[in-house]
């Protein structure tokens, strides 16, 4: 048997090794990709174009511009002399927000209980000027609505008492907050997704599309050897490409990797698997090669978006969390996060390893189940 | 394996008894009896689509049959199907081989998966690219070889670990007469050493090189027999006509109940009469005004044209 195995898995390697634009993809996949997400992907958005109604024209009303520029949330890009105005550069897209600063602004801003003591009847209040935002962007909105409470206390020239927070903060693994630390061992996991389930669902499909099947199924090769002598070679592949991005992400993007090298190796090997299972699955459906990068892409677009790369598990709705359990990204998406970046053991994470390797046995069950050595 | 009945030896490589397969509503092999006896090269004869295809593919257990009982080799095809695969060999219509794999890698890997290994395998792989003749193209691509020597590299796959009964589809539709003419010497080479072989082709000139065939058409087997034993047998006297005007002769002999078939070759005309008309030579003579009337040996395509097509006789 081992013999047969052998012999499919030195012939799927020299075949990959002279397949120049797959070889390519393999590593050129993993570092275009990190190269483009560590640096374009940033959930706290920054420098979002604004437009400035200013009908009070005083040095306060360009101080509080001055002030908001300097938090770099926002760039103020165009002026406008009425809100009808500014309203019709949002619908156009010119803007995203626009602020409105009324003409008693310096009034309201002196007679503003922070800045002014005797003033302590807050019924009184009013604020000192308003943000109408595009709201349908939720990002672009939560973070106008972060320079709601700002502080003005340069422009009120006075210095205020504030009451200390109800609870503090502290940021353990991430403290400097930056995207790209929680985005690149995602990304392992995303590019893992899609490489390995479209060589292997692509892999056994070539052999019948390109007709070496008729000839392979009169010999005496068993179809469990054809299937794991086809899908070992893309093991290394994917041991590759984790390499590639966490070492290319800790080198570019100073990405730390606090987990130990076996609890990294252990549970790629395990996504592994089970992502290359569940390309043998489609393979056993799909005719054609086309089909099969069609049902990897079904597969691949709910791996990006419910897996948690992108939004966070918890806050989706318990229906699409099931959905996203059933996926082998999501349990590999908590694992090398956990690994990398809060040196968790694979002990540890038990039940998303169990599931991984539930996920493997299951699909080849079913794999080889499907797939007949009989044409037709 | 208890309930398996004992292989006992028979003189026949195929035996295939009301063989049938259904596509749907499709009968693509019709009730299909053959007996095919160890070392001989028997062939299938038909046109694109008569099942030649589907024949082979029931025979080597790549397809299921729909009904009907196969034996190959003394033991029933259902259930022996996988132990049978390492005494058969395939060769398919399509070049089913790596492309970008060198001959010599090919045949590796064939040989692996027959079980070969170490000094076994090389001396074999040496064996075959000599016999072949592919010794020069040992580390060249498949893909980039010519017609000819693909089809030798897949033979000599097919061949690798010496079946007794090999089957080949269409094997020679993508190469050149002199490498047709070659390729059928190492067909004879391969019976003399006991290979049992099914070959499958639309080449009247291959057919006749067979030791026996069977015309198929629509999936039925319209006559079999040796080629010989087939022209012997032939329902149709084949007569020559000469003379001018004969695509006009041609339109009116064919209309007549009693003519199979009227085809020019150069300056005659070659025609197809029914058995039982009597005295051919004067039939046609009367019929074509008096011209010049000569019996002829019949072909096989001649066999084939009466037993095929609207007018094939029973």
């Amino acid at each position: 048997m081992w013999i047969r195995v052998y012999a499919i898995f030195i012939k799927e390697l020299k075949q990959l090794s002279r397949d120049r634009m797959t070889f390519g993809m393999i590593i050129m996949i993993p570092l275009v990709q990190l190269m483009l997400f560590g640096y374009a992907i940033n959930t706290d958005a920054r420098h979002i174009n604004v437009g400035l109604v200013d009908l009070s024209q005083t040095s306060e009303s360009r101080a509080v511009e001055q002030a908001l520029v300097a938090t770099q949330s926002v760039d103020f890009i165009a002026r406008y002399r009425s809100i009808k105005e500014a309203e019709v550069a949002i619908t156009k897209g010119e803007i995203r927000a626009v602020l409105y600063l009324p003409a008693d602004m310096t009034r309201r801003l002196f007679n503003h209980p922070l800045y002014d003591n005797k003033q302590a009847d807050s019924a009184l209040t009013l604020p000192i000027g308003q943000w109408i935002v595009d709201g349908s962007d939720t990002v672009i909105t939560s973070t106008i609505r972060t320079l709601r409470n700002m502080p003005l206390n340069e422009v009120a020239n006075h210095t205020v008492t504030r009451s200390s927070p109800s609870f503090e903060v502290v940021q353990y693994f991430n403290p400097e907050q930056r995207t790209v630390v929680n985005i690149v061992p995602g990304l392992v996991a995303v590019i893992l997704t899609m490489t390995m389930i479209l060589f292997t669902s692509s892999a056994i499909v070539r052999e019948s599309e390109q007709g070496n099947m008729e000839f392979l199924i009169t010999t005496p090769v068993r179809s469990i050897e054809l299937m794991i002598g086809k899908i070992a070679p893309y093991v290394l592949v994917g041991l590759l490409q984790v390499a590639i991005i966490l070492s290319v992400g800790q080198w570019l993007f100073s990405v730390p990797i606090k987990g130990s090298f076996l609890s990294l190796l252990g549970s790629s090997i395990l996504f592994i698997f089970a992502s290359l299972t569940l390309g043998l699955v489609l393979s056993t459906i799909a005719k054609t090669q086309l089909q099969s990068m069609q049902m990897t892409i079904f597969i691949l677009l709910p791996s990006i978006l419910l897996s948690g790369f992108m939004f966070p598990y918890d806050a989706m709705p318990v229906a699409a969390q099931w959905i996203a359990e059933a996926l082998p990204v999501t349990h590999f998406m908590r694992m090398i996060r956990a690994i990398a970046l809060r040196d968790a053991s694979l002990l540890l994470l038990g039940k998303d390893a169990l599931w991984l390797g539930l996920f493997t046995v299951g699909g080849i069950v079913i794999a080889s189940l499907r797939f007949k050595k009989t044409l037709g | 394996m208890n309930t398996s009945p004992i292989t006992e030896p028979t003189e026949f490589a195929i035996e295939a008894k009301g063989l049938s397969k259904h596509f749907g509503n499709k009968i693509a092999v019709n009730k299909l009896n053959l007996t095919i006896p160890k070392g001989s090269i028997y062939g299938f004869l038909g046109p694109n689509g008569c099942g030649k295809s589907t024949s082979i593919r029931l025979l080597t257990g790549l397809l299921e049959a729909s009904e009907g009982n196969v034996s190959i080799l003394g033991s029933p095809l259902l259930g022996h199907e996988e132990s049978l695969k390492k005494r058969i060999g395939y060769m398919t219509q399509k070049f089913s081989l790596y492309d970008n794999l060198t001959v010599q890698e090919n045949l590796s890997f064939v040989g692996a998966i027959y079980g070969f290994a170490g000094k076994r395998k090389k001396n074999r792989l040496e064996e075959l690219l000599a016999l072949y003749d592919l010794e020069k193209q040992a580390k060249q691509f498949a893909g980039s070889m010519s017609g000819g020597q693909k089809q030798r590299l897949a033979l000599a796959c097919a061949t690798l670990h010496s079946p007794e009964l090999l089957f080949l589809d269409e094997p020679t539709s993508a190469v050149d007469p002199e490498n047709r003419r070659e390729f059928w010497e190492r067909l004879f080479d391969l019976c003399a050493t006991g290979t049992t072989i099914l070959v499958s082709t639309h080449y009247m000139d291959e057919a006749e090189r067979c030791h026996a065939l069977a015309i198929l058409e629509n999936g039925n087997k319209r006559a079999d027999g040796s080629p010989q034993a087939l022209m012997d047998a032939m329902p149709a006297t084949v007569v020559e006509v000469s003379g001018n005007k004969l695509r006009q002769l041609k339109q009116t002999l064919t209309q007549h109940p009693e003519i199979l078939s009227a085809a020019q070759i150069g300056a005659h005309l070659r025609v197809l009469v029914k058995k039982k008309v009597q005295d051919p030579l004067n039939f046609i003579s009367q019929l074509s005004n008096g011209r010049e009337t000569v019996l002829a040996r019949p072909s096989l395509e001649d066999v084939f044209v009466t037993c095929t097509g609207d007018r094939y006789v029973d």
